[in-house]
């Protein structure tokens, strides 16, 4: 009896002690909310000591009084206005101002402006921010089929910072020893971009390319080449990024018992086709495309420019900023000049 | 005092070493020197030693620790030999097999040629294993139970990374050498191939691994019942069945209706045992080789139950 009392007391204290010294374990009790019919495991658990950390961090900023669009345009008062010129100059100054409360909100007026000279388009960051506003509008516009209507504004990524928080660069991976040893596929790592998982840790040159990420047979049969264990490891970490950047388990898009089944899968899973889609036309034909508007400290490790993906709006939450619309209150960033 | 019957052995025998029983001609010597250990008298039995070794095991702890050693090396030259590095990200490190591009060819060692290299020397190693527990057992005038129940788990180790591969044409397809590389792995074999759990051996598999520990854990729990009746000296009571085994074999009728006889039970829990990677290996080697999506084969095949969907679901964009 005596014997038996202490190894179970020895047990406890060696899982307790590694429990305690390892990431990523969680208390009990987690919630758990069942979403589809029973027996299937569709549910998402969720951890209710967690809730209020993520209100805090998406508490919206104070909207700026709304402007009359009346009066004179911003053109007419400021040179150089190249893509918000037809507002009123009171709308201008508006989003002027709101774009410095959620882009650099430490920094100032100054971080894209030259102060004797507003009008200079010396500094960098003003001409990335000219072209944020069109990606910002152009989002808004084109990509309703994700964003739905409650759209984005800057300060969905950028909450107050001049670079978000979330952004890839291409990675090299970690440094290897040198010679013909150590042969890792680009995986087999912690990685922080794939839930900590030993999966491909740069699963996002997928959010870049045309890279079909269907992996799953689609007949009972094999029929021709179809994908090898690596590529679906590849998707499979491009998986564990969206389940990581949105908060949410596999099953909050997909019936767990077939993946690829459109048509048991939840609509949830359309909205982020499409948002693979919007990721890619954004990263494509806005960022890569400033590659050299950046000063060389702003690029990755092999001089590429800082891209998106899903957890740069996201940010842990399945709707960016628990579905809140800024937009709403700034129409003005949807009249931006393409 | 209360005192704990049931996790550890009571009875230590100590004794002078047990009487050695003489090898055949061309055998290599005995190693060690027998000892008595009371902490493994308590799980087992307090001698230890000697062991045979043997050409076949020699040779095959050096291949193994050949295998080990290209295992280990590469994993710790993936994180630049950093021993801080090695020892946190152990568990995530692995030996991977080469990219789908080299399919069945030799590959560079840089890009999964060590791969090869460890996969043979294991292979020969866990071979000549299997070699000397065949050897051991005809030595000792035994049957080759337990030889034949380690084939069927090498034959699940060799389709998983020797013979699905050369099935599919790719060394690729193979197992990564890693801890949870491997997991990853199977969850992505899985995945890829719509779903295991629809694949009928992989069910048999299970229901034979937990068959085995249901018969395990009720064969064991019957012999300590009935120690107290003799019922440990199952040999014996397997001819001459005494008041231990009736006993036994009344609780299991009058609990089920049936029970096994004191032989009996244990060929059922070697096949159990033994079916478990026997028929786990036939459902892999059937993965992509000759079904390609599990679920859609379970539903042409009308056993995969149709669920009600609670939210419709909007279809596949990539068809609108």
């Amino acid at each position: 009896m005596k014997i038996a009392f202490w190894a179970s007391l020895a047990l406890a204290a060696f899982f307790g002690t590694f429990m305690l010294l390892t990431a990523g374990w969680e208390r009990p009790p987690i919630k758990s909310v069942q979403t589809g019919y029973r027996g299937l495991a569709l549910e998402q658990n969720i951890n209710p000591r967690r809730e209020a950390t993520v209100i805090a961090r998406n508490q919206l900023p104070d909207v700026i009084p709304e402007a009359s669009p009346e009066g004179p345009r911003a053109s007419a008062v400021y040179e150089n206005v190249q893509v918000l010129g037809h507002l009123s100059e009171e709308q201008f100054v508006r989003v002027m101002l709101a774009i410095t409360d959620w882009v650099s909100r430490d920094e100032g007026c100054n971080y894209c402006h030259v102060a004797e000279n507003l009008a200079d388009d010396s500094l960098y960051p003003k001409r990335v921010a000219r072209r944020m506003l069109q990606m910002t509008a152009h989002t808004n516009l084109s990509w309703q089929k994700h964003v739905r209507e409650t759209g984005v504004t800057c300060y969905t990524c950028h909450r107050g910072q001049p670079v978000p928080e979330k952004i890839w660069f291409s990675n090299p991976g970690p440094v290897a020893a040198r010679g013909p040893v150590g042969y890792r596929a680009g995986q087999n790592i912690a990685a922080a971009s794939v839930g900590t998982t030993s999966l491909p840790f740069d699963p996002f040159p997928s959010l870049l390319n045309d890279d079909n990420v269907r992996v799953i047979s689609t007949s009972a049969l094999p029929s021709g080449d179809g994908a090898s264990i690596k590529r679906t490891e590849r998707t499979y970490a491009l998986m564990m990024h969206m389940s990581r950047a949105l908060g949410q388990n596999c099953t909050f898009c997909h019936n767990s018992r077939s993946f690829f089944d459109w048509n048991q899968s939840a609509p949830q899973r359309t909205s982020a086709w499409y948002g693979i889609r919007m990721v890619r036309d954004l990263n494509t034909n806005y960022l890569v495309p400033l590659t050299p508007t950046f000063p060389p400290h702003r690029l990755g490790p092999l001089g590429d420019v800082a891209k998106i993906n899903c957890g740069t709006c996201h940010q842990g939450v399945n709707k960016p900023l628990l579905g809140a619309s800024m937009l709403r209150d700034y129409p003005e960033l949807n009249e931006v000049k393409q | 005092m209360a005192e704990c019957q049931n996790l550890f052995t009571r009875v230590q025998v100590r004794c002078a070493s047990y009487p050695v029983a003489p090898l055949p001609r061309g055998s290599w010597p005995r190693l060690g020197k027998p000892m008595i250990s009371y902490w493994l008298g308590v799980i087992g039995d307090a001698q230890v030693g000697p062991t045979y070794l043997g050409a076949a095991g020699v040779a095959s702890l050096i291949c193994g620790f050949i295998a080990i050693e290209i295992i280990g090396l590469n994993m710790w030259a993936s994180v630049n030999w950093d021993p801080i590095q090695f020892v946190r990200q152990l568990p995530w490190l692995a030996l991977e097999p080469p990219s789908p591009a080299y399919g069945l060819r030799l590959p560079p060692l840089a890009e999964g040629g060590w791969w090869i290299m460890a996969g043979f020397f294991l292979t020969t190693s866990i071979l000549l294993w299997w070699v000397r527990t065949y050897r051991r057992a005809r030595a000792l005038g035994l049957g080759t139970h337990v030889a034949w129940a380690f084939a069927a788990a090498i034959w699940l180790y060799l389709v998983l990374g020797f013979i699905r591969p050369l099935l599919m044409g790719s060394w690729s397809e193979a197992v990564p050498f890693g801890i949870f590389p491997h997991l990853d792995w199977t969850a992505a074999l899985s995945i890829r191939y719509g779903n295991l759990f629809y694949n009928p051996f992989h069910a048999l598999s299970i229901v034979f691994l937990y068959g085995s520990t249901l018969l395990f854990a009720m064969h064991g729990a019957t012999i300590l019942a009935v120690s107290r009746f003799g019922g440990e000296r199952e040999v014996e009571q397997i001819i001459d069945r005494g008041t231990a085994g009736e006993r036994a074999a009344l609780f299991w009728r009058w609990t089920m209706g049936f029970n096994a006889t004191m032989e009996s039970i244990h060929r059922w829990a070697w096949w159990f045992a033994v079916l478990t990677p026997l028929a786990g290996g036939i459902g892999i080697l059937l993965t992509g080789t000759v079904v390609d999506n599990w679920y859609l084969w379970a539903v042409k095949h009308d056993f995969a139950p149709i669920y009600p969907q609670t939210i419709p679901s909007t279809g596949d964009p990539a068809r609108l």
